[in-house]
């Protein structure tokens, strides 16, 4: 096994931290942080920064009885005394897929549709908030060549990918921004799956894609 | 991206072996590993001129004995009482020293007073019932807490919860590492530090970025703090999750 060379921006990872980063990719963070130890401790030493901060924050009064009626909650059990609370992750990691990604996809296989070209997708999520889909490339098949309206996060699950920025194989990260037209083309040797996300409908070079664009939803 | 692709530490199986001369002084006799050790990682750039590297700290002889409990910061013991004996008077301590930061902290953020204190009671019982989730070989109790303060105050904005990378638990029967957990609690130390010599309108910069009121785009890298040991330290602590590690390269 080679080491993960490409991580997650410092950037992405304290606002992840901070919970600013869209879900879209804050899925894809918490996938990558899932796989790459270094990025996990990357993440956690920015988690120590908000702790810093925490600690040195200026203390607000509370009002009188709030320590008394909480620590009379402490035997209770935790979905009784907090409102809402967040729905717990159930999910574990199988196969290529990483726990944050199996929770997405409901502990169940990817529903992969046909892009041609032996070319598939599984739809993850679309709407405004942006689009997280599964790509299976064969080895040897280029993405069609584009750019972006937006940021798209690309990580690799299983085989490898190039472009016209380097060579990416499982565990890596690829940021794209604005300013990147490329091709991606899978490597040789494994069916190449790639989790990617996008905040921004992304722009095809030629007019085959552009017209399968929104049938794609990509 | 290439600032971080620096080749992976190496890291020894007994990681508290080096502690004793790891980072507490710049006197000579290291090994290699340790001067690798010390190499500042740029992360976050280490390498502005607003904080300088930090002085050196004087040396301290390496045959010192291990620390004990008595140099665990009082949040530490207090949390790891609560963690593992479910100490109610420990979680009182925690409480009488976190709930009014956290209550300041959480208005900073944009959150009126009485929601405030609906997000830090949350917070307060998830920190007694999620204890278990504490691992002070990779975090001070304040990390912890900022992390749970910050996915609470996101998760009452969306329908969905913020997406939590796999947990990683610590192989049963493994002993503490004092020296490791202390050797976090010097790294925060230090972070803090730096975090208070920071000109204002960086710190306030920094503020926004962790309370969550700049984008990812509007996060500036140039942060002035030194991230760089505190994230080896960090690894280090993963490392003793060795084989929930497996999966990972």
């Amino acid at each position: 096994m080679t080491a993960i060379t490409q991580h997650t921006p410092d950037a992405l990872l304290a606002a992840y931290a901070a919970g600013t980063l869209p879900p879209v990719f804050a899925l894809v963070v918490a996938t990558h942080i899932s796989m790459c130890a270094e990025c996990r401790a990357a993440y956690e030493s920015h988690q120590a920064v908000g702790g810093a901060l925490l600690d040195s924050a200026s203390e607000a009064t509370l009002s009188d009885g709030f320590k008394s009626n909480l620590m009379a909650q402490l035997d209770l059990p935790m979905d009784q005394v907090i409102t809402r609370p967040a729905p717990q992750p159930t999910a574990k990691a199988k196969g290529i897929y990483p726990a944050p990604l199996m929770e997405v996809l409901k502990n169940k296989p990817p529903r992969w549709r046909s892009l041609g070209l032996g070319m598939k997708q599984a739809i993850l999520n679309a709407d405004e908030g942006g689009s997280l889909r599964l790509l299976h490339i064969p080895p040897g098949q280029a993405v069609p060549d584009h750019g972006h309206n937006g940021m798209e996060l690309t990580l690799v699950l299983q085989g490898s990918f190039s472009d016209e920025t380097g060579h990416f194989a499982r565990g890596d990260l690829e940021v794209a921004d604005e300013e990147l037209e490329h091709t991606p083309v899978a490597d040789g040797g494994e069916v190449c799956i790639c989790l990617a996300a996008t905040d921004a409908p992304l722009r095809f070079n030629s007019l085959m894609p552009r017209l399968f664009q929104p049938l794609f939803r990509i | 991206m290439s600032e971080k692709s620096d080749p992976p530490l190496p890291l020894p199986r007994n990681a508290s072996m080096l502690i004793d001369s790891y980072d507490i002084s710049g006197h000579s006799g290291t090994t290699g590993q340790n001067t690798a050790l010390k190499r500042p990682v740029p992360a976050l750039s280490s390498d502005t001129d607003v904080v300088k590297e930090r002085p050196p700290v004087s040396p301290q002889p390496t045959d010192s004995p291990p620390p004990n409990g008595a140099d665990l910061a009082p949040e530490t013991r207090w949390m790891l009482a609560v963690r593992d004996q479910r100490d109610k008077a420990a979680f009182a301590s925690l409480f009488d020293h976190f709930a009014p930061r956290l209550k300041g902290f959480i208005i900073r953020s944009g959150s009126a007073g009485a929601q405030a204190e609906e997000i830090v009671q949350d917070v307060m019982l998830t920190v007694w019932h999620k204890a278990e989730q504490f691992d002070p070989h990779r975090a001070q109790v304040s990390a912890w807490i900022y992390q749970i303060a910050r996915n609470r105050q996101i998760d009452l904005h969306r329908k969905l919860g913020r997406p939590l990378p796999e947990e990683l638990k610590e192989e049963p029967g493994q002993e503490p590492d004092a020296s490791q957990i202390i050797a976090v609690q010097q790294e925060t130390q230090q972070l803090k530090d730096a975090l208070s010599r920071l000109a204002p309108n960086q710190r306030d910069m920094i503020e926004k970025a962790y309370l969550g009121e700049l984008s990812h785009q509007a996060i500036s890298t140039q942060t002035g703090l030194p991230l760089g040991t505190i994230k080896s330290r960090i690894r280090l602590g993963l490392e003793r999750l060795r084989h929930d590690l497996k999966g990972m390269r």
